[in-house]
């Protein structure tokens, strides 16, 4: 049996969201898994009895490398501000801002994980004007940089790992620890963004139970519909990186089946859309996003011909809070 | 007399240091601080109204639904709209469902882990609660999240995700509920009531509620198969450490009241101080940031007029956190505030007995699991699938809202000005705002500045636990605090 693996679990300039998705993973639940995974928590701010003085004698212990660290996991964007002092987030009892404690601790970690989009790209704490001037560990929106730098390498020579996403799912980080526990996670698993690529490869789009309607371009007006949601209601789901409607969040659920628009939550500078979230931006009448992978002219002439042969069950139902069309039965040997 | 800082303190929501002065063995002066600060307020200005939805839940991912909940009733309060009775039920739902989850995670997982602590290693107790609640090691955890996992499927079903979810909106809901679907709802509360009955109260959920006085709970904890659950666990030791004579703040307490269905809410808003109820009267709020860091200019504003420009280097500024006042008065929220405005019984004897304090806000949040458990069961079959769930809406290009509810944590109000379209001024007031709240202009201490006062610390002490039991009785968000 080896040595079990030492995690640290810091969080800034986000809202403590991920750390409470992660509460909320199942078979088994986070501390199992962790065991599972035979990783030991150094400190968590939300799981552990650690306070005060005990805790910066644990930071300081790292930071001076009598603690071996093998996992520094920061949620939140690093903040800066103002004027590149850090002084929006001064760590409670330190007297000193987190971007510092940050940098110091990435220094000594075998691998660096951004959980969640602050984390990794600076997400909705970079929003607006960035008021705190907010960035990622890595990544300053999609221009590599960061609290870190470009170049920054973790002890075992991998850049940030970003797990992602507005929260992240629990799984996308129970996963991604126990794969580095395992010595299975290399850059090789991680996308152009820097994102683990077990979830980051699929698309939002596979498995919306919304297909039918989209195949026929029948969509949805306002929140309740059930249509598809791409046409008018701002949803990027076709563009998201991520497997939301595969492997569900709460049991269940994801935001298209929630009702609502995929805001492509995983992506770098998802805060700021350039247009109203739920909406979708249109040119002459057609989308202006539209999936990446297909060219433009062949997607509208497409969604003309499939809009024309829409059936009427679809068109009936993508304006309504539930199905007012079942579809039809064909009764093989009729009498 | 030197003052002690004490930081990170964890186990709350977000970052706090704490501030004290020591003396004779106790806590002779405190100064609560909110070290980070995001600026949602600056970032929401300029933006399309309805955009709101999508920010404000970000504030904060463990009241997330609460700030979706006050967006969508200040957009529809400017919009001169209501929801649906559907909406109103499915809001509800969700709404419940967080807060709930809050109260039990704030149980198990942050509060009760400090008596685990060595300085308890005399107590009779101290073996048990240490197997049942140590951190990542104790079985209470255990036992507690694969139920709090399924519980949230409601979230799933209803909301899509949590936290974040879009579903709410100010004209209801965008996810309708089907006949089948209710009864799923009633499958996962009553797998989450068996929780509640069996691992937390060892007792029917109507009992709990029915208790009536502070004689009453006497009583019940005197039976041996109710000292065995873990509320029984809680009032023993609350009673060998005398919990019920620590923290005692202001006792002046306000609610914003909560869960609405067709104009009448289950919590009722309203102000309770010496014994008597009376009515909430919102202009008198008005938020003084003389000790926080940001520009102050003039006198305490209404957060109607209310501005946010952080200032780090404000003089007598040691916080982020604005100092809200109810008519000039430091008041307490929370669920002890909701359940004594709403004139719970037992709470209201508890109240009269030993005030505000460490043991009576932790019995009130308990409560309100089997009271609202309950409440819930009710909602899921009022709602009536084929009954529309949304009402379309739009935004006026000039026009103002208020949208006032209780968060698990207390009273939460989203202010909202609208002109051109555009968003010209938010202001929030989060519960922990309140309770965790600087000094103001005329010296007062904020809510809990004064319930740490007279806190006693043992010999050697760095970090007094008395302290930390005061501090985690509030449950703070300290997110949301300065958002």
């Amino acid at each position: 049996m080896s040595d079990p693996l030492n995690l640290l679990w810091l969080q800034s300039g986000g809202c403590g969201g991920c750390t409470m998705s992660l509460l909320n993973a199942e078979s088994p639940d986070v501390l199992g898994c962790l065991d599972m995974a035979g990783i030991n928590l150094l400190w968590h701010p939300s799981l552990s009895l650690e306070t005060g003085l005990q805790v910066t004698n644990i930071l300081n212990d790292i930071a001076a490398g009598k603690i071996k660290l093998d996992i520094l996991c920061l949620e939140g964007s690093v903040i800066r501000g103002p004027n590149n002092t850090g002084k929006f987030h001064m760590l409670a009892g330190t007297g000193e801002p987190m971007m510092h404690w940050v940098e110091r601790l990435s220094a000594q970690a075998e691998y660096v994980v951004a959980v969640g989009t602050c984390a990794a790209y600076g997400g909705i704490t970079a929003a607006g004007g960035n008021p705190s001037d907010a960035c990622g560990m890595q990544y300053d929106g999609e221009k590599k940089g960061g609290l870190l730098g470009a170049d920054f390498r973790s002890k075992v020579n991998m850049p940030v790992v970003n797990i992602a996403g507005c929260p992240t799912h629990p799984n996308w980080v129970t996963d991604t620890l126990a794969e580095i526990a395992l010595g299975d996670f290399s850059e090789a698993n991680m996308d152009s963004l820097g994102r683990p690529r077990s979830y980051a490869d699929q698309l939002v789009h596979h498995g919306c139970t919304r297909n039918e309607f989209y195949e026929f371009k029948a969509s949805a007006e306002k929140p309740s519909d059930l249509g598809c949601m791409m046409e008018h209601m701002g949803c990027v789901g076709t563009q998201a990186h991520a497997d939301c409607n595969t492997r569900l969040w709460n049991g269940e659920g994801s935001c298209i089946r929630g009702g609502y628009a995929c805001i492509n939550c995983t992506a770098p500078g998802f805060e700021e859309p350039g247009h109203n979230f739920t909406q979708t931006p249109k040119i002459a009448g057609i989308p202006v996003g539209l999936p990446t992978d297909m060219p433009k002219a062949w997607f509208v002439a497409l969604a003309s011909l499939s809009k024309a042969a829409t059936p009427e069950r679809l068109k009936k139902n993508a304006v309504a809070d539930h199905i007012e069309v079942a579809p039809s039965i064909h009764l093989k040997n009729k009498r | 007399m030197s003052r002690r800082i004490i930081g990170p303190f964890n186990r709350v929501e977000g970052d706090l240091e704490v501030q004290l002065d020591i003396e004779d063995g106790q806590v002779n002066d405190a100064w609560v601080v909110s070290p980070m600060y995001r600026g949602f307020e600056q970032m929401l200005h300029g933006k399309n109204p309805t955009d709101a939805m999508t920010y404000v839940p970000r504030i904060c991912g463990i009241c997330s639904v609460a700030q979706s909940v006050a967006a969508a009733y200040a957009i529809a309060d400017a919009q001169g709209i209501q929801m649906p009775k559907n909406g109103e039920l499915a809001t509800n739902l969700i709404l419940a469902n967080e807060n709930l989850a809050d109260h039990l995670t704030h149980f198990y997982m942050f509060f009760m882990p400090d008596f685990t602590r060595d300085v308890y290693q005399n107590e009779p107790w101290f073996d048990t609660m240490k197997t049942r609640f140590y951190p990542v090691k104790g079985t209470a955890a255990k036992d507690m999240l694969p139920a709090r996992a399924q519980f949230m499927h409601m979230m799933g079903m209803l909301a899509g995700k949590w936290p974040h979810t879009l579903s709410i909106q100010p004209g209801g809901t965008s996810r309708a509920i089907t006949a089948v679907e209710k009864v799923r709802l009633l499958g996962i509360l009553y797998q989450f009531r068996s929780f509640l009955e069996n691992t937390l109260f060892g007792d029917k959920l109507e009992h709990i509620a029915n208790l009536s006085s502070s004689k009453d709970l006497q009583a019940w904890v005197m039976q041996n198969e109710h000292r065995q659950s873990d509320f029984g666990a809680f009032l023993t030791i609350a009673d060998s450490l005398n919990l019920a004579a620590m923290g005692n703040a202001t006792d002046h307490f306000m609610s914003f009241g909560v869960y609405p269905v067709a104009g009448k809410k289950l919590f009722d808003a309203g102000v309770w101080q010496d014994g008597i109820a009376s009515p909430l009267q919102p202009e008198t709020i008005k938020e003084d940031v003389s000790h926080s860091w940001m520009k102050n200019g003039s006198e305490p504003k209404h957060p109607r007029e209310g501005v946010t420009i952080p200032d780090p280097d404000m003089k007598d500024g040691y916080t982020w956190c604005k100092a809200p006042r109810l008519g000039g008065d430091v008041v307490e929220v929370g669920a002890l505030a909701r359940q004594l405005v709403n004139g719970h019984p037992l709470i209201q004897s508890l109240v009269a007995e030993s005030g505000g304090n460490v043991r009576n806000r932790i019995v009130a949040r308990l409560l309100e699991l089997a009271l609202v458990v309950v409440e819930m069961e009710k909602w899921v079959k009022e709602v009536q699938p084929d009954e529309p769930f949304y009402h379309l809406t739009s935004m006026p290009d000039e026009a103002e809202g208020a949208g006032m509810m209780e968060a698990a944590r207390g009273s939460l109000g989203h202010w909202l000005q609208v002109k051109n379209g555009r968003i010209l001024n938010y202001q929030i007031i989060a519960p922990t705002t309140w309770n965790f709240a600087p000094r103001d202009i005329h010296g007062q201490l904020g809510a809990l500045e004064q319930a740490l006062l007279g806190a006693p610390v043992r010999e050697g002490e760095d970090t007094p636990v008395s302290v930390q039991h005061i501090v985690r009785s509030f449950d703070p968000c300290m997110v949301c605090t300065v958002h």
